[in-house]
C-alpha cells in the first residue's frame, strides 16, 4: 500500500521549478500531487506521479539527485475535524510523522492526505484497522 | 617489479659519492654555459671550486619561476639549440608560459629511465596496457607517460585527454590495464561509465599514475574502490622534467625522489634555509644530470617532508610525503593558513561525500568570508529537510575543528561545479575584485 514518492533537491534560484516541471511534461509524466520544503539555500520537491520509473529517467538525464521514499496516501472526509481525527489515532499508537502534504479528490467530496511515517507498515495497519482508506500505487494513478 | 634496482636500490653512502660528483660537473657546466647562472654565482662570490660535494649545495643561489620568465625563452638553455630535440612548456596561468627543453640523453636516458621506473611503482610491466589519458602536447604529462612506457616495454596506447567515451570504449576493448591521468579526471571518467551503463570495476584495470594537480589519501581511497585499483600518486614538474621526479610504490607511504637525477632538498620558505630533517617546508629541486635545461636549487612552491625510514619496497631512495599544499596558492584566510586539500580531507570525512566542491573566497568588508559548495549526490540526499541540514551542520562542525575556520557551506546541485578534464579548479578567490 506504500506509494513511491520522488523527491529531487532544487538549489533555490529563480526558474528551477518550472524547469523541472517542464522536464517532466516533456516526458509525458502526470504530477498527481506536490510538495516543496526549502530552506534559504536549497528545497526539497517532493512529487507523486503517474509514472514514477520515466519520471526518475527524466529527472536523472537532466542531472538532478532523485530518490524514491516510500509514502503512505489516506483518504479523509473533507470537514472540520477530519485531519485531527486521523492524526489523534496515529498519535494514539505512537507514530511519527517525518511530513505530511494534501491535495483534493477531483470527483469526489474527499481530501487525500500523504504521509511520510517512520515505519510506514505499522502505520497502515492501524490506518485500516480504523477503516481509513490506504491508496494503492494503481489508485492514484487512475484517480 | 623495480624497473632499476641498480640505482633505485643503491647504499646511500655509494649514492651520495655519485650525487656529489654529478653535482660538481653540473655546476662547471652551467657556470661555463648559462649566462643567469654565471651572474647569480658571481654576484654570491662563488666558483664550480667551491662546489666540492652535495654538502656544498646550500652555498649556491635559488633558481625562480622569474628566471625562466626573464630569459624566456631559451636563454637558461645550456645548450645550443641544435642539440635541443624537444621543447615543451607549461600552460602559464600569468603572462607568458614556462618554456623548458631537452636533449636526445634528457628523453631518452633521463625521462623515459625515470617513468619507466614510475609505471613499475605502479605494478607495471612490458605485459601492460597503458592508457595515457594525459594531454599531449605541449604539456608534458602525455608525453612523458607516452616515453616511460615505451622504455619499460609496454604497449602504450596514446589517447591523450578528451572524448571520454571513447576513453571508456578504448579501455573495454583494447584492455588497458594501467591509467595515466588527473585523479579528477579519472572521477569523470567514473561518472561518465555510470551514465553509459558501465561498472568503473569492470575495466581491465589494475593500476593508475596519477598527479599533475593536488589530491588526497581519501580522493585516492575513492578512486581505488570505484576502479577496484592500485592508485599511486605521482609528482613531476616541466621545469625540473614533467612527470617523473618522484612516484609512490605499491607501499603507498610516500612517493621516491629519483634523487640520482634529481636533488631534493627541503627548506623554511620563510628563512630560505633547510628544515630540518622531517619538518615540513619548500621542496626544492637540483637537476643532476639534464643537459638541455639543468636547473640549481629550483623552487617549487609545494609543501613536503622528507620520509627517511626504509621502504618496504627495497628502494633506498629517499622518499617525499605526498605535497600538501603550495607555498604560493596557500589561502589566508582571517589569518588562518588554509590548503585546499585540506579542506577536501575533510568533505571526504564527513560519510559519503564525493569530493566534488568548490571554495569561494570574498571578502564583506575587512571580513574574509569563505563559502564551501559541495554537490548533493544520491548517496547523502535525504528527502528531509533535516537530514540535509544536519549534513551541512557536520561539514561545518568539521571545518571548524580542523581549520579553526567558519565556513559557509552550501549544498548546490549534482553536475553544477564545473567538471575539468585537465587540473580541477577549486578555489575561486573573489578578493582581489
Amino acid at each position: 500500500m506504500q506509494l513511491k514518492q520522488l523527491s529531487v533537491f532544487l538549489e533555490n534560484r529563480t526558474g528551477r521549478l518550472a524547469e523541472v516541471t517542464r522536464t517532466l511534461g516533456d516526458a509525458g509524466v502526470n504530477i498527481r500531487a506536490l510538495s516543496v520544503a526549502d530552506t534559504s539555500d536549497f528545497g526539497i520537491l517532493r512529487l507523486l506521479v503517474d509514472k514514477p520509473k520515466d519520471a526518475v529517467e527524466a529527472l536523472n538525464s537532466v542531472g538532478l539527485t532523485v530518490r524514491l521514499t516510500e509514502v503512505v496516501a489516506v483518504e479523509i472526509v473533507d470537514r472540520p475535524g477530519g485531519l485531527a481525527t486521523v492524526l489523534s489515532l496515529l498519535q494514539g499508537s505512537s507514530i511519527n510523522v517525518e511530513y505530511m502534504y494534501a491535495f483534493m479528490e477531483r470527483h469526489r467530496e474527499n481530501a487525500i492526505l500523504v504521509f511520510r511515517f517512520e515505519n510506514p507498515q505499522k502505520a497502515i495497519t492501524i490506518l485500516q484497522e480504523a477503516n481509513i482508506k490506504v491508496f494503492a500505487a494503481e489508485e492514484l494513478v487512475e484517480m | 617489479m623495480i624497473f632499476n634496482p641498480e640505482m633505485e636500490c643503491m647504499d646511500p653512502a655509494v649514492r651520495r659519492e655519485l650525487q656529489s660528483e654529478r653535482l660538481r660537473n653540473q655546476i662547471r657546466r652551467v657556470y661555463e654555459r648559462v649566462a643567469p647562472y654565471r651572474k647569480k654565482m658571481d654576484d654570491a662570490g662563488i666558483t664550480p671550486d667551491d662546489i666540492h660535494s652535495i654538502d656544498d649545495l646550500s652555498q649556491l643561489p635559488f633558481t625562480n619561476k622569474t628566471d625562466l620568465r626573464d630569459s624566456y625563452p631559451f636563454g637558461m638553455f645550456a645548450e645550443p639549440m641544435k642539440n635541443v630535440v624537444r621543447v615543451h612548456s607549461s600552460s602559464g596561468t600569468t603572462g607568458k608560459p614556462t618554456v623548458v627543453g631537452y636533449t636526445h640523453f634528457d628523453i631518452h636516458e633521463v625521462w623515459a629511465e625515470v617513468m619507466a621506473r614510475t609505471l613499475a611503482c605502479a605494478n607495471g610491466g612490458p605485459e601492460d596496457m597503458v592508457h595515457v589519458a594525459y594531454g599531449y602536447g605541449m604539456f608534458t604529462g602525455g608525453l612523458g607517460a607516452h616515453y616511460g612506457a615505451e622504455r619499460l616495454g609496454a604497449t602504450v596506447l596514446p589517447v591523450s585527454g578528451g572524448n571520454t567515451k571513447r576513453q571508456i570504449m578504448i579501455m573495454q576493448d583494447f584492455g588497458s590495464t594501467i591509467l595515466a591521468c588527473t585523479p579528477s579526471y579519472s572521477l569523470y571518467i567514473a561518472d561518465v561509465c555510470r551514465e553509459m551503463g558501465i561498472d568503473p570495476r569492470s575495466l581491465p584495470l589494475k593500476s593508475a599514475i596519477m598527479g599533475a594537480e593536488p589530491w588526497t589519501v581519501e580522493m585516492r581511497a575513492k578512486i581505488e574502490e570505484t576502479f577496484d585499483i592500485l592508485a599511486v600518486d605521482i609528482y613531476g614538474l616541466s621545469e625540473i622534467i614533467g612527470p617523473g621526479v618522484a612516484s609512490e610504490c605499491a607501499e603507498k607511504c610516500g612517493l621516491h625522489i629519483n634523487e640520482d637525477h634529481f636533488y631534493p632538498e627541503i627548506i623554511n620558505p620563510q628563512t630560505d634555509q633547510p628544515a630540518s630533517d622531517g619538518e615540513r617546508g619548500e621542496l626544492v629541486i637540483t637537476c643532476l644530470t639534464k643537459e638541455a635545461l639543468p636547473l640549481i636549487r629550483y623552487r617549487t612552491h609545494d609543501v613536503s617532508r622528507f620520509l627517511r625510514d626504509s621502504c618496504a619496497c627495497g628502494r633506498t631512495l629517499v622518499r617525499m610525503e605526498r605535497v600538501s599544499g603550495r607555498t604560493d596558492d596557500m589561502l589566508i584566510i582571517r589569518g588562518v593558513n588554509v590548503f585546499p586539500s585540506q579542506i577536501e580531507s575533510v568533505l571526504v570525512s564527513v560519510e559519503g561525500i564525493e569530493p566534488h566542491y568548490e571554495i569561494v573566497v570574498s571578502r564583506s568588508g575587512s571580513l574574509d568570508e569563505i563559502e564551501i559548495r559541495v554537490e548533493v549526490s544520491e548517496e547523502i540526499f535525504s528527502d528531509e529537510v533535516r537530514g540535509l541540514e544536519g549534513l551541512r551542520k557536520r561539514i561545518s562542525h568539521e571545518i571548524e575543528s580542523v581549520l579553526g575556520l567558519t565556513a559557509t557551506i552550501k549544498l548546490v546541485e549534482p553536475k553544477s561545479i564545473a567538471r575539468s578534464e585537465g587540473k580541477a579548479k577549486r578555489v575561486i578567490d573573489n578578493r582581489n575584485k
